[in-house]
């Protein structure tokens, strides 16, 4: 469980070339946007792996917010909550 | 045209397929044709649009890549492909924010804020700019870099241009088949020159280093569009597949376009230049429709096109199920059919990167098939030979010096 006043991020496997390896960190809480500027600054070149120029989580590229799906990176992200980066490819 | 100058002392080919890029390397002389070595695949399972090496200074290699998940960017290499890095500043638009106080109409796409969906071209800039690279990219964009690959940024000039969402139909990303800037092509006598290719849009040329673009069209046909009621010609609108400034001729340029096979000489002094549809010169059974265009980086008149089935629904295969490949050696008033060695029967289609030459005397052709096929011509197209099968969808096709 993460501390009671961070947030957990979990990073599947395709990720951990930008995270140095690391699978989970803690953050401070927030929303999925203040999130990603945080990991960004800790593994520079993340967030934008992640989220596009516009701000919108690539379309495959997806966000759970502990069980829940989310697209919008304005949701708010509670201490003690986690998030989980994960691909999410179709197609051949 | 992927690259007109390929860099010297070539001995590889760069295979980028649609899950990696190969590197191919030839059999050493005296070994026997047969003693071809295909090494392990860089960027495993990304698509790979374009891997150029530049052949000024110490010959870094650029990569296009666009991994599935986590959308595109551009590798670097500086030391022949053993060791890659990601661009610090990979190829992106800006903020549709950024346009608050933009001229551009409100209903501008780019005022709904663009995203690079992928890399497609990569291109060394001129000899007296050392480090200078350009990328086009789909949705149609034109992007800078000035160190080396590390940091890219928008030519402002041509991504903010009024009439470029006149110019081209929509921005709509896609691959491979969707709009893109393409053979991004650098004068070699003149810095400030640039051309490029939009699919579709057509051809256009900057004289000022990038800050303005115009067309330059005239007299390439546009089957796809209805004629205009005043009996004049489409100014843009066109559709290039496959672009180049000849490397040893500047002032002739030549492209395979989606309506035929053109060559434009250009002449000083007169204010409209106008192609040359040398493609009325194919065999009328052949047609003069293809992908891409491959042009003698020292003889301005020896091209060489692969032409494909563009009829009713577009199969974009072999004519008829026939591969050839068609040469001209007086700048397309004639052409060779080249099959000898290519399979009788086959529907291969060949894209507009996926051909090139290694620049060495006598010259080596090299072309890839989306079936993953290679074949290869050590003497200029006359006998072609098969030495790898079996690979993903190639992309693209470049040659290296990776030592």
């Amino acid at each position: 469980m993460p501390s009671a006043l961070r947030t957990r991020v979990r990073f599947a496997a395709l990720l951990h070339s930008y995270t140095t390896g690391a699978s989970v960190v803690e953050v401070e809480p927030g929303t999925v946007s203040s999130v990603m500027a945080e990991l960004d600054r800790r593994f520079p070149g993340l967030a934008f792996r992640i989220v596009d120029e516009q701000g919108r989580i690539r379309p495959h590229m997806n966000v759970f917010l502990n069980e829940y799906l989310i697209r919008d990176p304005t949701t708010p992200v509670a201490a003690g909550s986690e998030l989980y980066l994960v691909g999410a490819l179709s197609g051949g | 045209m992927t690259q007109p100058i390929a860099p010297a002392g070539a001995d590889a080919w760069i295979l980028g397929t649609r899950k990696g890029a190969w590197p191919l390397r030839p059999p050493t002389p005296g070994r026997g044709w047969k003693d071809w070595k295909l090494e392990e695949p860089w960027f495993f399972g990304c698509q790979v649009h374009h891997v150029v090496q530049d052949p000024r200074g110490a010959g870094t290699l650029l990569a296009a890549v666009r991994t599935g998940h986590l959308g595109p960017t551009v590798y670097r290499s500086t030391d022949g492909g053993r060791n890659w890095k990601e661009a610090a500043r990979p190829p992106a638009f800006r903020a549709k924010e950024a346009y608050a106080d933009s001229p551009l109409t409100a209903e501008d796409p780019r005022r709904q804020g663009l995203v690079v969906d992928h890399v497609f071209f990569l291109a060394p800039g001129h000899a007296s700019r050392p480090g200078v690279w350009y990328a086009g990219v789909s949705p149609i964009g034109l992007f800078q870099s000035e160190d080396d690959g590390v940091s890219w940024a928008e030519v402002r000039g041509f991504n903010d241009h009024p009439s470029l969402a006149t110019w081209c139909y929509n921005f709509a990303p896609g691959t491979p088949d969707g709009l893109k800037c393409h053979s991004v092509q650098v004068d070699p006598s003149d810095p400030k020159r640039l051309m490029l290719g939009l699919s579709g849009g057509g051809i256009f040329l900057s004289e000022d280093m990038g800050k303005d673009w115009r067309p330059v069209n005239l007299g390439v046909a546009m089957d796809f569009a209805p004629p205009k009621t005043d009996g004049s010609e489409y100014e843009f609108g066109h559709d290039p597949h496959d672009a180049v400034i000849h490397p040893a001729n500047p002032r002739r340029w030549y492209q395979q376009n989606h309506c035929g096979i053109y060559r434009l000489d250009w002449k000083a002094g007169e204010k409209t230049q106008r192609w040359e549809r040398i493609g009325k010169n194919m065999p009328k059974e052949v047609g003069d429709i293809g992908f891409s265009m491959t042009c003698h980086p020292q003889k301005d008149a020896v091209c060489w096109v692969i032409p494909m089935d563009g009829g009713t629904v577009w199969p974009r295969t072999s004519v008829e199920g026939k591969p050839a490949v068609y040469r001209t050696r007086d700048a397309g008033a004639s052409w060779q059919r080249l099959d000898k060695g290519l399979p009788a029967r086959a529907w291969l289609t060949v894209y507009r990167q996926a051909m090139a030459h290694d620049g060495k005397d006598p010259l080596n052709l090299l072309f890839g098939t989306t079936s993953g096929e290679a074949y290869w011509s050590g003497d200029e197209g006359d006998r072609w030979l098969n030495p790898v099968r079996g690979l993903p969808k190639i992309q693209s096709v470049t040659a290296a010096r990776l030592g």
